[in-house]
């Protein structure tokens, strides 16, 4: 059980593994540790600025896996950009921009969450802003569930039974996977989103956040604020590349 | 106003806002859109794009208080992002610019 750190002379007491010292004044220390600080961290900042950093380099990584998304779609746009013009003349705009309205609201809610545990309100109130976020989460699949129906209707959706009406039959396929791929990959990671702050959620409630250990939250929060993100790019280059054609 | 882990704690205000930006980005793209400018348009809708990603990563992402280690992971996302579609499109749009090279 001893970790054989000569200044955590408590190392070897049943419980004190990997919090050693947790909230004790007389355990050698001039002040009490947090029980959520682990050993291997000098002190709850660097704590916190190693998981944050963590999670940025995951998110570099996600930035490449979109982007490999966008890079196609760059490129196919560039071979036939009256196509997908076109093509995009057929998405909703309307539900578009709702849905981007709806991510940003939920956008504001996170950050609200994040802030709520970093002065340590109410378990209630940081419960409060992370069901916002969710709500707000959820109706935006809502309304991406009726598109999708609408394009399975209207037959958009590529493969055998896609139809197009229009002159770039070719380039209005190509952009129709892109935007199935595209936004379903969005939709996969707001649903593990949801997933996420279902557990964060939780944890709030039995009050594991205030001021001195939120870092669950902050880093969830860097997650949802990313897919944010990713929205945010493509709502124009989906919804309105052929917008000024009028409407259909 | 400092958390005691170090952490800054923005305003209320601050985040209102920052949404408030947001939104009317939101707008000003859908205008945008609807005019026909060329070139233009995407430039223009790209450009409120990169500027709300922009807010959203300084301050609903903390990383305007963040570490210099923090921006430069952040930073070289986007960065290696750029080097992905310059180095591509580079090679694709320069095909056949020497004769008989075009495949």
């Amino acid at each position: 059980m001893s970790d054989g750190y000569p200044q955590a002379p408590t190392a070897g007491l049943p419980g004190r593994v990997a919090i050693h010292g947790a909230g004790d004044p007389h355990d050698g220390h001039s002040h009490p540790h947090h029980p959520k600080l682990q050993h291997h961290f000098d002190d709850m900042a660097q704590q916190a600025e190693a998981s944050t950093l963590g999670m940025w380099v995951f998110l570099v990584t996600e930035i490449m896996f979109f982007g490999g998304l966008f890079m196609a779609y760059l490129l196919y746009r560039y071979r036939s950009p009256e196509g997908f013009a076109e093509a995009s003349n057929h998405l909703n705009v309307i539900w578009g921009a709702i849905n981007t309205i709806v991510l940003i609201v939920s956008s504001l809610t996170m950050a609200m969450a994040v802030r709520s545990a970093q002065t340590s309100a109410r378990a209630k109130v940081q419960v409060g802003w992370l069901a916002a976020t969710m709500v707000f989460g959820a109706a935006f699949l809502g309304i991406k569930a009726i598109e999708y129906a609408d394009k399975f209707e209207h037959h958009l959706v590529p493969g055998p039974n896609f139809h197009w009406t229009g002159t770039y039959p070719s380039a209005a396929e190509q952009f129709y996977s892109l935007y199935f791929s595209m936004t379903g990959l969005h939709a996969l990671h707001m649903i593990i989103g949801l997933g996420i702050m279902t557990v964060i959620s939780i944890m709030a409630w039995r009050r594991q956040f205030d001021a001195h250990y939120y870092t669950p939250v902050e880093v969830a929060g860097l997650y949802w604020h990313f897919v944010d993100i990713v929205w945010i790019f493509l709502f124009p280059l989906l919804y309105l590349i052929g917008y000024h054609y009028g409407a259909h | 106003m400092s958390s005691s882990n170090g952490h800054h704690v923005a305003p209320v205000s601050l985040y209102l806002m920052v949404f408030g930006a947001l939104m009317v980005g939101t707008i000003l793209t859908v205008v945008v859109a609807k005019f026909d400018l060329g070139a233009l348009n995407n430039v223009l809708m790209l450009s409120i794009a990169c500027a709300k990603a922009l807010l959203v990563v300084l301050f609903f992402m903390h990383v305007r208080w963040g570490t210099r280690l923090t921006w430069v992971v952040a930073g070289s996302g986007f960065f290696w992002l750029l080097i992905l579609f310059t180095l591509t499109m580079s090679d694709y749009m320069s095909r056949g610019w020497i004769p008989g090279t075009l495949r």
